[in-house]
């Protein structure tokens, strides 16, 4: 972060009209597209917490649930965070991570079954002399 | 520093000469760092700094995304008793907290790429609003728990090592503390529960540390039992009293758990204490940056030409937003 003293009343004079080579590019997003992604955040808020009541089986609730988290999440990235007007390598950067936790959480649980999940003995109260 | 002065000052007086060497030749903003080669430059440069910062951040939350999958892919029935301790109402409350101030945050970005100075201060102000209301609530759900003896390790009345009141109010109680659910004859078990549950907890002493029984030789009376249920007792009028306090909550119930996956409810505390805790962490963060940029903003140093730190501390907030769209159905909404 540039720590540069300035003057206040200077900082804005020259380039606000300025459209010169090297300026920033200013990208406004739209106020229907703000507002209409957090009515769709909160719609999908709601669906999520409604398909708790209904029993679809522990598998496809679980899904679900994630699939409507990754939708939320896609807004939020996409049109909030910026992602939809930015660098294609930030978005790269961000998938990229994703990809390697969805690695990490894939590989681990592959093979969480090829352990003894009852190592330690329970300890009930039938299990002491009577 | 009166070099710098100067040389802004001729650089603002040479805009307007077109045959000034100044302005073609080392005219540059206040804010541009001498290493880059233009303010666009230096924007993008900060944005990818700042999304490779967030994968880092991505990733450390990953490690605790994957031990709760893994756990929950081992203990489903864990989780489906354990979430009860949670209140879908304040989770979903709290996505709505989130969501609104990422919003505003948004808008707030807007206001100063358009160098609205009032309604970034706004904006800024709501979504920081946002955090507080949001940490108001978790720590409303966090004291509920601590008093509920749903606390980090030993202060779990799940866990092998708690060190809280175990038989103050009865054994049944110490699983479940809501006794105003039990009838008067019920608490008159509860009471004569108390009095046999007595002898049986001087023998065991509370501040005495769980031994592992697979460390040397097995010694079945340091094996500490979770939950004293005397002899005296009938099997019906022991149904009976779990059913009262288990009945009106739990889809589970905590006696038709597998004796292993009763010793492993805490662990679900465990990883909802540190997920929720580690991301409030960020939340608190994030209001520090957020009125970091506000004082900034009061002294209206941010416009169309320069904006990165509002930019900035907003693609933190969202991401903060984002880990929580993930942490409340994976916590609260277990079906």
């Amino acid at each position: 972060m540039s720590t540069t003293p300035h003057n206040g009343d200077q900082l804005h004079a020259p380039g606000a009209h300025a459209h010169g080579e090297g300026e920033v590019h200013v990208h406004l997003v739209p106020p229907w597209l703000l507002l209409g992604v957090f009515a769709a955040l909160l719609f999908f808020t709601f669906v999520t917490v409604a398909v708790t009541y209904v029993d679809f089986g522990r598998t496809i609730n679980v899904w679900i649930a994630l699939g409507v988290a990754v939708a939320k999440a896609a807004l939020v990235a996409l049109f909030f965070m910026h992602l939809r007007w930015d660098s294609p390598f930030n978005g790269l950067v961000f998938i990229a991570s994703l990809f390697f936790v969805a690695l990490f959480i894939g590989i681990a649980v592959l093979d969480t079954k090829e352990y003894n999940v009852n190592f330690l003995p329970p300890t009930s109260t039938s299990a002491r002399p009577q | 520093m009166s070099e710098l002065v100067s040389r802004q000052q001729a650089a603002v007086a040479a805009q307007g000469d077109t045959n000034s060497p100044l302005r073609d030749h080392h005219v540059h903003p206040p804010h541009l760092a001498h290493h880059f080669e233009s303010p666009a430059q230096q924007y993008d440069s900060a944005k990818i700094g700042m999304w490779v910062f967030l994968a880092t951040e991505l990733l450390m939350f990953g490690g605790l995304f994957c031990a709760y999958s893994v756990y929950r892919h081992n203990h489903p029935e864990v989780f489906e008793y354990a979430h009860h301790y949670l209140d879908k109402f304040w989770g979903a409350f709290n996505t709505v907290v989130l969501i609104t101030s990422s919003l505003t945050m948004a808008w707030g970005v807007r206001m100063a790429q358009m160098g609205a100075k009032r309604g970034l201060i706004v904006c800024l102000v709501l979504t920081l609003l946002g955090g507080v209301g949001f940490m108001i609530v978790k720590s409303i759900e966090y004291s509920h728990k601590y008093h509920e003896h749903v606390w980090i390790g030993a202060g779990n009345k799940y866990s092998k090592a708690y060190n809280g009141p175990r038989n103050e109010e009865g054994p049944l109680s110490a699983q479940h503390s809501e006794t105003n659910a039990l009838t008067d004859k019920e608490r008159e078990h509860t009471a004569t529960l108390n009095q046999m549950a007595k002898p049986v907890a001087t023998t065991e002493p509370v501040g005495q540390p769980w031994r592992d029984p697979n460390m040397g030789t097995p010694d079945e009376a340091k094996i500490k039992p979770m939950q004293v249920i005397p002899a005296g007792l009938s099997e019906a009028a022991r149904q009976q009293q779990i059913k009262a306090v288990d009945e009106h909550k739990h889809s589970i119930k905590y006696e038709d758990l597998p004796q292993i996956e009763k010793d492993r409810v805490a662990t679900f505390f465990n990883i909802y204490f540190m997920m929720t805790g580690l991301h409030g962490i960020h939340v608190l963060v994030g209001m520090g940056l957020i009125t970091w940029v506000l004082i900034r903003a009061t002294k209206n140093e941010f416009g169309p030409t320069y904006f990165t730190p509002v930019d900035l501390v907003g693609l933190y907030w969202h991401l903060v937003d984002l880990i929580w769209i993930f942490l409340f159905p994976l916590l609260y909404l277990i079906h």
